[in-house]
């Protein structure tokens, strides 16, 4: 156990109590790894206040209340208070916000950051030592990540994060202007679809689809697999079969019947809940991405630890992702990382939890796969790409 | 005796004091800052170091003219644009307005309550496939039968006229309800035409106006990023989505900043060019 102890941590764990002040309490300082550690929760102290910075529209909602029900439930349990901010638009700009602090070694004020895998920055910020290390004693429930997530090339060992929910990359069609767009050759080569089409923004999905489609792996990216992809799409938009390069603006414009089609992220298309737009996963397969919290330096790594238990636990979880309708509750309805989430959706609402875009069948868990990460911070690879995007 | 008594000297200093302090605080600093990171290099996993790399600016020029030419044909050409709908507008307003004046400028105004996202996501619906315009120059035969307008330049160039168009009408405005109509009375009972009249008085009484709301109109829309982004396609993208695509997707800071000052030089050019050809005292209106 090399890991740094910062120093917040080891007071907090010293200041525990005598009874726990031996070298058990340090070693669960030091990651948590033994027995004694976990079973000492109790004499970690909580904070008074859990500051989680969020995406938009990415936790379960009291419409009529304007409360968000799963923290309420876990200031009542636990008396910490989660100010809770949805502060988080891109992985771009928000990185942007938090480089400068965290370069110079200063606190971002919050405990709780989310990032997704399929942008560079979630790598980088664990690679520059930017993020605190998880109490894992603090979360027995981690137990529960489904097999999927539990070893990605990011952090083999989910050593600094864990996911908060995931998503998978699509195609969308509006069934009322067009034949079912199943396929990422029909999308991107079909004469009917020109100028009626968008392609993602964001490198790692849009590439990971079109790799499975010329026969690639998109999970390990060479020179060759990717300027094949690259050329793919460039040829697209150079005849102006994609009409525009979006992020999950293009959900609007579908809706609207602008756009025929569109690459798309499943959980866009969940939320917009109109009946015309379909959503698939392409015939060669789709891509899986992940938003993930960390802890950023600085954080209350405990109290951290201790919320992502709380969410981990199965029933919890469930109400997130499903939502309530007899108490109001609006779920996430992205696809949750919890096993055992999907048996209490159920009881909560049986429709949601049949939707396959929020609790996907195994066999479109089984097509989809997760970009190669080393790929996403290839300095030559990204120009390449904004180059292309953005004119 | 008082302090500004006995030291009457320094009162004007001490008035320009917090505006110089604001200025240099949060416009010289990190106007240095990026002059300063504009010539690092290195990239955001092994950190940036001042190399005077003078490359930087080159490469900018080299592979994003395209980009720095069009942000200021769209920008002139939005500028040119609000100037010919806000003149009429405005002349309206402050000769004709009467005791509607206040309440016509607020119609100016109005829509501006509204964030500038949502302004230029409303157009992105008027100017949608199955919309009223497109029907419309349709049936016309403006546009061809598959034709549209969003990602197109026109989208674009329309969003920004749009979106800049009130810093146009109020200098266009002020200058024009400043003008004395007894001057036109005048220049009528020496047998001027209206339109002479116009021509000779009233439009070089307005310069001033159309000075300031030309410059207030061209700065920031050459710069403007958000109605390429979401009006235009790849293809129209000016070279804000560049410097922002750089900055904040590609972390190539020293990049993004040199382009920030080509940007920075290319407008000071083009304006001073402006102010040389309408002559600079029309800005501060000394002339009338």
């Amino acid at each position: 156990m090399t890991d740094q102890l910062t120093r917040r941590q080891l007071l907090q764990r010293a200041a525990a109590g005598s009874a726990v002040l031996t070298v058990p309490g340090l070693l669960a300082a030091c990651g948590g790894k033994s027995k004694a550690g976990a079973g000492s929760t109790t004499s970690h102290k909580l904070a008074k206040t859990l500051n989680f910075s969020n995406w938009t529209l990415y936790m379960d909602t009291n419409k009529k209340k304007h409360t968000f029900p799963s923290l309420l439930e876990f200031q009542k349990k636990y008396g910490v208070h989660v100010n809770y901010t949805e502060d988080i638009n891109d992985n771009a700009s928000f990185f942007g916000k938090i480089q400068g602090p965290l370069s110079r070694g200063q606190s971002v004020h919050r405990d709780i950051i989310v990032l997704t895998d399929n942008d560079r920055y979630l790598a980088l910020v664990i690679k520059k030592g930017w993020a605190e290390k998880l109490d894992k004693s603090a979360i027995p429930n981690m137990k529960n990540l489904v097999d999927v997530q539990k070893h990605p090339n990011f952090d083999r060992n989910r050593d600094y994060s864990l996911p908060w929910q995931s998503g998978m990359t699509g195609i969308a069609y509006n069934d009322t202007l067009t034949d079912p767009v199943l396929s990422v050759d029909e999308l991107l080569e079909s004469p009917k679809l020109k100028g009626k089409i968008t392609c993602l923004n964001s490198m790692g999905d849009a590439l990971t689809i079109v790799m499975l489609s010329n026969g690639d792996d998109p999970t390990n990216v060479t020179d060759k697999s990717f300027n094949a992809a690259f050329n793919r799409i460039k040829k697209a938009a150079d005849s102006n079969q994609i009409r525009q390069f979006t992020g999950n603006d293009y959900a609007p414009i579908l809706a609207r019947g602008d756009l025929v089609a569109a690459m798309s992220w499943s959980g866009d298309i969940a939320q917009l809940g109109n009946k015309h737009i379909h959503w698939n996963v392409p015939k060669d397969g789709g891509a899986l991405w992940t938003d993930n919290m960390l802890i950023p330096k600085g954080g209350d790594v405990y109290t951290a630890s201790f919320y992502m238990n709380y969410v981990y636990d199965p029933k919890v979880q469930g109400l997130m992702e499903a939502g309530d309708p007899k108490r109001d509750i609006t779920g996430i309805y992205y696809i949750p990382p919890v096993a055992g989430a999907g048996e209490w959706a159920k009881k909560y609402d049986p429709a949601v939890a049949k939707n396959t875009l929020i609790f996907p069948t195994k066999e479109m868990l089984d097509s989809v796969k997760i970009f190669d990460s080393k790929a996403l911070n290839n300095q030559k690879y990204l120009t390449q790409w904004q180059n292309l995007i953005s004119g | 005796m008082n302090f500004f008594h006995r030291h009457r000297g320094l009162t004007p200093y001490l008035l320009l004091a917090p505006g110089v302090a604001w200025l240099a605080v949060f416009f010289l600093v990190p106007l240095g800052f990026l002059a300063y990171q504009s010539l690092q290099s290195g990239n955001i996993d092994f950190g940036y170091a001042f190399t005077w790399a003078w490359g930087n600016y080159w490469h900018a020029i080299r592979d994003y003219r395209t980009q720095f030419v069009r942000s200021l044909e769209y920008a002139g050409i939005a500028t040119l644009l609000a100037l010919l709908i806000s003149y009429p507008v405005a002349y309206w307003i402050a000769f004709r307005g009467g005791r509607w004046k206040n309440l016509l400028l607020l119609f100016i105004v109005a829509p501006f309550f509204v964030t500038y996202l949502i302004r230029t996501l409303a157009w992105e619906t008027i100017l949608s496939d199955n919309g009223f315009v497109v029907n419309t120059l349709q049936s016309l035969h403006v546009l061809g039968p598959s034709g549209r307008l969003l990602a197109t330049s026109t989208a674009v160039v329309t969003g920004i006229t749009y979106n800049f168009l009130p810093f146009m009408a109020l200098p266009l405005y002020v200058s024009l309800e400043q003008i004395d109509e007894r001057m036109l009375e005048a220049a009528e009972d020496l047998y001027a035409s209206k339109l002479h009249a116009f021509l000779r008085v009233t439009l070089p009484l307005s310069l001033p106006g159309v000075v300031a709301g030309t410059l207030l109109t061209f700065i920031p829309a050459a710069g403007d990023f958000i109605n390429a982004q979401l009006l235009g396609s790849p293809d129209n993208h000016m070279i804000g989505n560049v410097i922002q695509s750089k900055f904040l997707e590609l972390t190539d800071y020293p990049a993004a900043a040199s382009m920030s000052f080509i940007l920075m030089t290319g407008i000071l050019v083009a304006v001073a060019v402006y102010a040389r050809i309408v002559g600079t005292e029309q800005l501060t209106g000394t002339a009338a």
